[in-house]
């Protein structure tokens, strides 16, 4: 049952995601009755589960919204944008009570009440939440049948019981009534599937009991309907059991039958009943069949024409063979040709990983190997170099497959802002319109669990900060809904996502003050806008005066940053004084492999991302330039591009080392800066798989990651905009200051 | 020779609390997601009692009895709709078409075996 409570809860979140994105499309303007019909199915299916799992604060919330869609349903309720505002709010409440139920919190009864109230106020004359829906069936349950339900299929036979009123005495039952029922079933009752005998049979469960059928009404053969009904029975039954227990047992024929059910006085004394009605097909007389049927009639089988003396089985004729066989319809089967929606199988995500884990050793160990052989000095055409090259090749695609299991789109990250950005609206009295793009844009599920977090400050942020409230937004000439746009896309392997919002953008004299004040900036420090924009990201700032509940405390875009970065990503804004802010984030495919460039530097095996190198180039004299201080740059086609010695600026040694010697990469980092990282040679480009520094040790600034190569040693993984960034605060001190 | 019920609802805990409650009586357990799927599965098996819900997408509970009622081959065949609550506007629409019984939702499971054998054979 745990299972099914695991099941239904999951099943919860589905609905609540259908519930919302069909409120969201309606509240667009699309009152489509399927998508309407959609979300009353969702708080229907909710309620329907809640139900089982006796969750009832659970039941009577979505009982109380669902009536409320029921009458959006069947028209008898506008949905007007009020409306679907508010049915918004009460989807929130839902999912809230939901997700108590399930971590088995208590949550606060104050807004869901407040928010049933105010449905119900929409809801002229609705019924108020129905008892019967919540009630925990613990009502005893009926007398457990004797004989074995599944297998038994019971005989047709009934053989009434003649019972001696003083066999019961000995036996010490609970007392007993006697009761008289006379049922009459119609016609109907047979077409809707009902048996009379079934019936019956469990009338008889209940204590034993004598039926007597009274064929009076029979008409001839030739008059009878096959599929008419023609007999009435008295039943007398001795029962310890109440009178509704009889008739529940009629519960589903009440209105095709007439049932009449009184209290005898015993069972029926010899002189009071009929012939005994014994059920034995012995007592056919077929002669009296044959004498009433003048002519042969063919077809009716014996079933059929039974009912015109005592009977071998009650008459509910099977219907099927009274009639000719028809053709069985198969237009009856409307099986659209499924739609071409991918079959999927549900996966423990436990094997996922570990299966990406064994495909990262297979590379490590596909490396190792082809080293090996290579040292061997085999010919390059060999069987066994083509062979290993082969399984290189089939290594990739594997590694490439395994990945893409993984792989998800950024959908289930996103799915959670429409109702983020409805709070923090609320909160901050402003208004807001969420607009999403690529939201198919897939990456692995690693990286996906990690954007949440940042992605729900920065929306806050945006919210809180960037955007301007209705009346200044109006006095700016701008709409007084402010714009939100999240967008995630693929951009040179890896992905991007940018929150870009139409408000105030960065304020930077304030800004800028506020650093001061914080001591985090010199008071006569020169900085560029960029600059500028780039200290909220300090730890310790914070421009809310007094810290809101939202954004503030000054941990805000500390934090962002440095969780994007420990993913191994990179964060940088853009604005623009009244039209907004763009924060861009950009974040590697993966958190397993990488495509690098591997190098020596002092003697060190370094890993490059490929992703960052745009070129090769080596230095030569004429090429490389002195530039105050330690600086130098070098002069590619017509730009000077800073060149960094890397392994001076990690610290492996002291000295420079002649560039001349060396091989300059041209790399790019986020927002197209160049730069040249200066190593001492190229050993090769090679695929790895990266292994995580922080978990294994903590953050090294420079270091992005680890890895194993093939020949078994740690290679370290470059972090070219750490680097960058590190590299310009060395140098910017020792540039001569414009006056 | 056990017999065979088909369950035909939208919500897979429904469906797995029917067949946990359904099995546990020794009944053999078919199941369908919504009205279409279930047509499909009656093409290809036949169950002695159908169980299905009310509310699903693609054809609700009330057409799939209509339309199970229309092939001869379950003119009679016992179908019990799953209904919230005791509503009888929603009984009465399902009894005109069709429907042989009802059980209530939440349903009590022994209550849910109760109803199936008051109609199956």
């Amino acid at each position: 049952m745990e299972e099914i409570k695991q099941v239904f809860f999951q099943e919860c979140e589905e609905q609540l995601f259908e519930l919302e994105a069909g409120l969201l499309t309606i509240e667009r303007g699309d009152f489509d009755p399927e998508t309407i019909n959609a979300v009353f199915r969702a708080v229907h299916s909710i309620k329907g589960g809640a139900g089982a799992f006796n969750l009832t604060d659970l039941v009577h919330f979505a009982h109380v919204f669902e009536n409320t869609m029921d009458l959006v349903r069947v028209g008898k309720l506008e949905p007007s944008p009020g409306l679907i505002k508010l049915m918004l709010r009460a989807a929130d409440i839902l999912a809230d009570l939901v997700r108590a139920a399930r971590d088995d919190d208590s949550s606060d009864p104050g807004p869901r009440e407040a928010m049933a109230a105010e449905l119900k106020t929409w809801t002229p004359g609705a019924a108020p939440p129905s008892q019967a829906a919540a009630q925990p069936q613990a009502a005893a349950a009926p007398p457990p049948p004797k004989e074995a339900a599944s297998g038994s299929d019971e005989a047709f036979v009934f053989v009434p019981t003649k019972v001696d009123l003083n066999d019961f005495e000995d036996l010490s039952l609970a007392p007993t009534t006697h009761y008289r029922i006379i049922f009459h079933p119609k016609a109907e009752l047979y077409a809707k599937g009902n048996e009379t005998t079934i019936l019956f049979r469990e009338l008889g469960r209940l204590g034993p009991m004598h039926v007597a059928c009274d064929i009076s009404q029979l008409p001839l053969l030739e008059d009878m309907l096959p599929e008419g009904a023609y007999l009435s029975w008295t039943v007398h039954l001795e029962t310890s059991e109440e009178e509704d227990k009889i008739k529940s047992i009629f519960d589903f024929v009440e209105w095709d039958s007439t049932l009449e059910i009184e209290v005898a006085d015993g069972m029926p004394t010899n002189d009071e009943q009929e012939e005994p009605f014994v059920f034995k097909p012995t007592m056919v007389d077929i002669s009296l069949l044959e004498s009433i049927v003048p002519d042969a009639i063919d077809g009716p089988d014996v079933s059929a024409a039974a009912p015109l003396a005592s009977v071998a089985k009650p008459a509910a004729p099977p219907v099927a063979p009274a009639k000719a066989e028809k053709a069985s319809g198969d237009d009856h089967a409307p099986a659209e040709k499924k739609d071409a929606a991918a079959a999927t199988i549900r996966v423990d995500l436990e094997r996922v990983d570990r299966l990406i884990d064994l495909v990262g050793e297979l590379v490590i160990n596909q490396a190792m190997l082809t080293e090996r052989v290579a040292e061997l000095g085999l010919a390059r055409m060999s069987a066994v170099s083509i062979g290993l090259d082969e399984l290189e090749q089939l290594t990739r695609e594997i590694q490439d497959s395994v990945m893409a299991i993984r792989a998800q789109p950024v959908k289930s990250v996103f799915q959670r802002m429409p109702r983020l950005v409805r709070e923090v609206a609320l909160l901050t009295g402003k208004n807001v319109r969420l607009v999403t793009e690529g939201e198919g844009t897939e990456v692995d599920k690693t990286v996906i669990e990690r954007l949440s977090d940042p992605l729900t400050h920065m929306i806050r942020n945006a919210i809180d900060h960037g955007l301007e409230k209705p009346e200044v937004r109006r006095a700016a000439g701008k709409p007084e809904e402010g714009l939100l746009r999240v967008a995630a896309l693929h951009r040179s392997g890896r992905i991007v996502i940018e929150i870009s919002d139409d408000g105030a953008g960065i304020n930077r004299p304030r800004v800028r003050s506020i650093a001061v004040e914080k001591g985090l900036i010199a008071p006569d420090a020169k900085l560029s806008d960029e600059d500028i924009d780039n200290l909220i990201f300090l730890p310790g700032f914070s421009t809310a005066a007094v810290v809101s509940d939202i954004s503030g405390r000054g941990v805000g875009m500390d934090v962002v940053k440095r969780s994007i970065q420990a993913l191994g990503g990179r964060i940088s804004i853009t604005s623009r004084p009244g039209a907004g802010s763009t924060f861009t984030m950009s974040l590697p495919l993966t958190l397993a492999v990488l495509d690098g460039m591997v190098v020596s530097v002092a003697g060190q095996t370094l890993v490059i991302p490929l992703t960052a190198v745009v070129e090769i180039l080596l230095p030569q004299a004429t090429t490389v330039h002195n530039f105050g201080g330690n600086a130098r740059v070098m002069g590619v086609r017509n730009e000077f591009i800073p060149l960094i010695d890397v392994g001076q600026i990690l610290q492996f040694r002291q000295e420079d080392i002649d560039p001349k010697s060396g091989v300059a990469l041209l790399v790019e980092a986020e927002g197209g800066v160049r730069n040249a990282l200066l190593v001492d040679a190229i050993q090769g480009q090679r695929q790895v798989v990266i292994k995580s520094l922080e978990t294994n040790y903590g953050h090294v600034p420079g270091i992005a990651a680890a890895t194993i190569l093939g020949d078994g040693r740690v290679a370290l993984i470059l972090d070219v905009d750490a680097i960058v960034v590190d590299s310009r605060n060395d140098i910017a001190p020792s540039l001569p200051l414009a006056g | 020779m056990s017999k065979i019920i088909l369950t035909v609802d939208d919500s897979r805990t429904m469906r797995d609390m029917l067949r946990m409650a359904l099995t546990a009586a020794g009944f053999n357990v078919l199941q369908a997601e919504d009205g279409v799927h279930g047509l499909e599965v009656l093409a290809e098996q036949k169950p002695d009692v159908i169980i299905t819900d009310i509310n699903m997408p693609r054809m609700d509970g009330f057409s799939f009895i209509e339309n199970v009622r229309e092939d001869d081959q379950y003119r009679a065949v016992p179908i019990l709709v799953l209904t919230t609550e005791s509503d009888p506007d929603k009984k009465l629409r399902a009894r005109n078409a069709g429907a042989t019984g009802w059980i209530v939702k939440p349903f009590d499971p022994a209550k849910l075996v109760d109803a199936v054998r008051r109609v199956a054979a």
